[in-house]
This record gives structure tokens, sequence and C-alpha cells, in this order.
């Protein structure tokens, strides 16, 4: 997989520019300046927000504050799916920047989980990327790596470091022995509803490829509606040929936690969204 | 687990689920109408305590679905009497934590295996 290695530093590197609110009913006095970042889609919200939460909870009664969430269009975002994959799911038919409000109060646990610290964040990552190798390697990769490698792709994706992740992680994406994958990591996100995920193998029981389109056929998407452009197939932020193979997929366009995340949007997502399709 | 206990644990349902239109009884499973493969089916989940965890007398409970990591949890607590302070953790394949808002017909369809899903659980971080 060597030869496509810019495509995965062009993935990497792909980042989004975010403007953060206060929510006005949590203003105490003078309503404070919107923070702007550029923000990495690989990475995790509380991992990037230090600074949005230090700026805010000056301008909010301190008695009241719980612990900071995120909404965009009445929307809690899950802190815990990487950024790119709710920016896609949610945000990608509006303009940009992606205007985020910011909460204090009124945390929704029925739909989003607590994130009590960084080690929250960690612990999820590194057990998402586990559950990928249970799929690919019956965890035979993860388990055979020290403890420093885990914290190495950790410390790289936390610190933006390419390199520094890669180095680990392309033990994760390589083969062990015949087989490349046994089962290839996915998660198919629609606005409505749980994510999917299911066993599918990389190719057929005769040795055929299986294809983007293929996965999609067998998981469900109206396939009717996906060919006739009633649907859009949005990995990364981009939008891949059905008929790219599953296996390069998940080798160059998965996240940092080793799944291929894959957002589906109808056109009403997109009408609702006031965009042009 | 023998095929033959499947039976036993169907008969048996988490008390929470008893909001449940369809009350499990004792009929054979070929009894029931035709069911959507998703949500309203229920699948048997395999308790097991790890490390100093207490055991659960019973094991084996069918569980809908749609309930999440989470949920199993919160119930595994209720029922070995965690404290409210103390933590719980859920594994699969004694080697990674599921995410809590997972759902477990989702985790059964990936990692199940003879018809059901093993679960472990803790109270102290087992499998990183």
């Amino acid at each position: 997989m060597s030869e496509d290695r810019e495509i995965l530093r062009e993935i990497w590197e792909g980042n989004l520019p975010v403007c953060f609110t206060l929510v006005q009913e949590e203003v105490e006095a003078d309503r404070p300046d919107p923070v702007s970042l550029m923000v990495s889609r690989q990475t995790y919200f509380p991992l990037v927000t230090d600074k949005v939460q230090k700026h805010f909870s000056q301008f909010t009664d301190k008695e009241k504050i719980e612990e900071m969430w995120l909404e965009y269009e009445g929307q809690p975002l899950k802190w815990h799916y990487p950024i790119g994959v709710l920016y896609d799911l949610f945000a990608s038919a509006d303009a940009l920047p992606w205007n985020i409000t910011v909460h204090f109060r009124n945390f929704p646990v029925e739909e989003i989980l607590r994130c009590p610290s960084k080690d929250a964040v960690e612990s999820i990552f590194m057990s998402t990327v586990k559950e990928a190798d249970a799929l690919k390697h019956k965890s035979q990769v993860i388990n055979n790596m020290q403890k420093r490698d885990h914290k190495q792709l950790w410390s790289g994706l936390q610190n933006d470091k390419f390199d520094q992740f890669w180095s680990v992680n392309k033990k994760l994406m390589d083969s062990t022995g015949e087989e490349v994958f046994r089962y290839i990591p996915f998660r198919i996100y629609r606005r409505d509803g749980p994510y999917i995920q299911k066993l599918f193998k990389p190719s057929s029981d005769d040795g055929i490829d299986h294809t983007l389109a293929d996965l999609l056929n067998i998981m469900m998407i109206d396939f009717k509606e996906l060919v006739c452009g009633n649907l859009r197939v949005v990995i990364q932020g981009v939008e891949p040929a059905l008929d790219t193979t599953l296996l390069w997929l998940s080798q160059h366009l998965s996240h940092p936690d080793n799944f291929l995340h894959i957002v589906i949007l109808s056109r009403t997502d997109m009408i609702a969204s006031n965009a042009p399709w | 687990m023998s095929e033959g206990e499947i039976g036993e644990s169907s008969g048996s349902t988490l008390k929470e689920t008893a909001d449940s239109s369809e009350k499990d009884t004792e009929k054979p499973v070929s009894d029931a109408p035709p069911i959507p493969p998703h949500n309203t089916s229920k699948i048997d989940v395999l308790l097991k305590a790890a490390g100093d965890a207490p055991i659960m007398k019973k094991k084996k409970w069918a569980v809908e679905r749609s309930k999440t990591v989470n949920w199993v949890a919160e119930f595994i607590k209720k029922y070995i009497k965690c404290q409210p302070s103390e933590s719980l953790f859920v594994y699969v394949n004694q080697s990674f934590a599921p995410a809590p808002d997972s759902e477990i017909g989702t985790v059964f369809d990936c990692f199940g295996s003879d018809g059901k899903l093993v679960l472990h659980y803790c109270k102290t971080q087992a499998w990183g």
C-alpha cells in the first residue's frame, strides 16, 4: 500500500474551520466573542476544545456550570465520534465555517456520553482500534504490539503527528499471512437511527474483491436511490466511486480508530439544510 | 453452554424489558409471528465475571437487540449491587470494551457465536 502513501497524508491533513458560540441563554452579561479554530477531521472534540471551554466559562454563571457539551442545529454532538464523521453527517451541506453552539447546562444525558477527562477519549479510541483489529486479524496484531506502540498511536493522534501515528498503524493495516483482513471494520451512519455494523469480508468466496457498492447493496441501502443519485455516500468528506474496492478504502480512508466511517445522506437531509443539491 | 440451556434463558427476561409488548412465555419460538430482523427480537447474552467482580447467579439473559452496552452495564451493576461510585467495565472477546452506546444487537452481529454473545464484566480495567 506504499504507493498510495500521499493519499494517507492528504486524508490525515483534512481540516475543518469551526466557529464556536456560547448559547444565548447562558450568557451572563457581555456577549463573548466566538472562538474560531481549525480542527483536524481525524481527532475528537475534547482533544481540541480546552481553549473553547476556558474562554466561554468566564461568560456564564460559574455556579451553574456543568460539563461542556456541543450542539449543531439542535443536534447534540457525540464527542466519541471523529470530528469529520460528525461534520459529514450533520453539517456537510451547509456553508463553512461550521457554526457550533457551546453549552454548560442541561447536559443531554440521554443522547450523549459524559466525558470526564481526556483519558475517557483515549480509552474509547483504543477500544475502537482493538475492536477493528478483532475484526481484521482476530486481535493478533494489536495483541502482539507493545504497550508503547499503543501509546504511540494515541499520542500520534493527540499531537497530530502523521509519521508517529502511521509508523505503528501500518502494522494494523497490513495483512497477516494469506488473508489480508478477515472482515472490514466499517460503520454506516444515517441521520436517523443507530449506525450499522456487521461482518463483511473484503472479497467474495470466489475471490472477487468486494466494492463499496457491494457493501451498500448488502447492508440495506436502497440501491435504486443510490444509482439515481438520491443518496450521497460520503467517506472522509469525499464521495468515492461506488466501484472502489472496499479493502483499498479500508486501508486508506479509515479514521485513526481503524474503522471506515461511511455517511449516507438523503436528498431530504440536504434540502433541510437549504443546500444546493 | 449447551444448546439445551437456551430454552431456559429465553423464558426469562431482564426485569427492565417487562414494558415490552411481547411478554416472554414458554412457547416454542416457531409459534411466534414473523418478526423483523432488528430491534424487536432478543438475543441471548452470557454474562461472565472477571477479576474481582462478583459472579451472577443467573448468567444467561435475553436482551433486546436495541438495548445499549451501557444499559447492560447498568443492569449488571444493579444485580451485583455495585456502589453508584464504582465503575463497571464490559468486554467482548476478553479483548476490547465496546462503546457504551453500541447496540447489543450490533455487537452480537459482529462478535456473537453459537447463537449468543459472551460479555465479561469487571470492576477494574482488565483488558485495557
